[in-house]
């Protein structure tokens, strides 16, 4: 299996970063840095669009970021209606790097406040999927 | 360099389930479209076919409408940049026009959002950002633009009061289009007390889905002059991009790609924000006007909500601003609503705009996004 592991529903069914979702199993959040030229991404990616290298290492996405916006939605594309409601958010980490993804539900929605400190966490879904979330460092 | 006018427009009216096919639906607007040019399919050198492909069964649609609209054997091709397709079809035109490859060129724009349930269309929409890294945590439009709000409000002390007047402004016009799917009018406590979709956006700060098509025939200067009474001139075409997924971008209190469109337009029309008499802007969410405004230079960065306080983009005011119910009121059918919206600032150039008039309109503005500010088209538009 693949990439169609990642997520609720997953619209991939492989990539050449397939091995994020081995990471996720093992506990770890991870993006990937060009050796090249040194940009990192996250989500990772196999290229990089500054250098045009493809050659590029994993790294952990530790750390804190804070969050930058997020919203809670009452409803839900196809396939997502059985985890109504949840949040979905951006963090944002010191390097700059931006995550997508969602809240905790053991963050209340009278605790989210923008800029607050979150981390990223590994979690696993039914049915053998995998994600991570954020929560509170 | 040649003057590209714009010689005939016409629009179906924006419907919930319309009660026929895609062809049928894209005949309205473009027998309106030709009936305003006082032309037949023949004087047509080409046609832009111009949607969101995820909705039909129908694969190549350019091929579909060029028969059945009687474009054979006229070269036909189909361009997509989802909701603002139409504006890109615009932009394809202009520039066949400018290279002397076709003197008259029809753009011609569709959706028939009902071939689909609400909840597949929501996870079609949502499908148009990044499918890999955000789809699988349940994403959708509203969502999207949902995080927009919030950093506006955060940053900018914008209120939901705020966003709630736009919708107000957007159904005290839709009221009086008669094209328009919602024709009611909206007080301030009715948008503010409907039900929460994404939050902090309510039912009524989302725009209406519709069915609907719209037609814009563009020509060269010598066609335009011989052909048309009343020729309204391209001034200036800004199109941009920025990254369509949320990790890449750089700020969410407004969208790069329309910042940088406004700036290439303003530029090539030799004008500024202060000149523009009469606009449209992409309100498929009422935040998105709110960034538009800002976005644009009809404000500065975080004072957008004063002009909508302040009425200053109602009729009579400052800015009037998307005075035929935008697409909050008239409705959104991806593909038609650039070609609608363009339609909207001619009629108002040509002071045919009925009781959505703005007195001795001269120069107007067309912005119009594609995704969540994957897009940015901004064209602005002038009469002799």
């Amino acid at each position: 299996m693949g990439f169609d592991r990642f997520g609720t529903v997953s619209f991939v069914s492989q990539s050449k970063v397939d091995k994020f979702v081995d990471f996720l199993d093992e506990g770890k959040v991870m993006g990937t840095k060009c050796k090249s030229c040194g940009a990192k991404y996250f989500p990772p990616r196999n290229d990089c669009a500054q250098c045009l290298s493809s050659d590029v290492e994993w790294f952990e996405l530790t750390g804190t970021g804070k969050l930058a916006t997020y919203s809670k939605l009452m409803y839900a594309p196809s396939g997502f209606e059985k985890d109504l409601p949840y949040r979905i958010c951006v963090v944002e980490y010191p390097d700059g790097v931006k995550a997508f993804g969602r809240i905790s539900a053991a963050i209340s929605d009278d605790d989210l406040a923008i800029g607050m400190d979150l981390v990223a966490v590994p979690i696993k879904l039914s049915g053998n999927q995998v994600a991570y979330e954020f929560r509170r460092p | 360099m040649q003057k590209v006018g714009i010689i005939g427009v016409g629009q179906s009216a924006f419907v919930r389930g319309y009660e026929g096919s895609i062809r049928e639906l894209v005949f309205e607007g473009f027998a309106e479209a030709m009936r305003d040019a006082q032309l037949k399919p023949q004087d047509i050198q080409a046609s832009i076919i111009c949607s969101a492909p995820e909705y039909d069964k129908q694969r190549t649609p350019a091929g579909l409408m060029a028969e059945y609209l009687g474009l054979n054997p006229q070269p036909t091709f189909y361009i997509e940049s989802v909701c603002s397709s139409s504006s890109m079809g615009l932009r394809v035109a202009y520039s066949m026009i400018q290279a002397g490859l076709h003197e008259v060129v029809a753009v011609i724009g569709f959706q028939k959002m009902s071939e689909i349930s609400s909840a597949e269309s929501q996870e079609r929409m949502g499908r148009g950002a990044d499918i890999m890294w955000e789809s699988p945590f349940g994403t959708m439009m509203p969502a999207y633009y949902a995080m927009h709000a919030r950093a506006h409000m955060n940053t900018y002390g914008t209120t939901e009061e705020d966003l709630a007047l736009i919708r107000v402004k957007a159904a005290s016009y839709g009221q009086i289009n008669e094209k328009a799917v919602y024709r009611k009018g909206v007080t301030l406590e009715k948008a503010l007390s409907s039900d929460p979709v994404s939050t902090p956006l309510k039912v009524f700060d989302c725009c209406a889905n519709a069915d609907g098509s719209s037609c814009i025939i563009v020509a060269s200067e010598k066609m335009a002059k011989k052909l048309s009474p009343k020729p309204v001139w391209i001034l200036g075409l800004g199109a941009a991009s920025a990254p369509i997924n949320m990790a890449g971008r750089t700020t969410f209190t407004g969208l790069t790609c329309a910042r940088e469109a406004a700036k290439q337009a303003y530029e090539m029309a030799g004008v500024g924000p202060q000149d523009i008499d009469v606009a449209e802007v992409h309100d498929c969410f009422t935040i998105a006007e709110m960034m538009a405004y800002e976005d644009l230079g009809f404000a500065e960065p975080g004072k957008g909500k004063e002009l909508i306080r302040n009425k200053e983009t109602y009729i009579g005011g400052k800015i009037p601003v998307n005075v035929d119910g935008g697409l909050l009121s008239k409705g959104h059918p991806i593909g038609a609503t650039g070609g609608s919206q363009l339609r909207t600032i001619t009629l108002q150039l040509r002071g045919e705009a009925g009781p959505m008039q703005v007195d001795g309109a001269k120069i107007g503005l067309v912005h119009n996004i594609g995704g969540v500010g994957i897009y940015g088209n901004v064209t602005i538009l002038g009469r002799d």
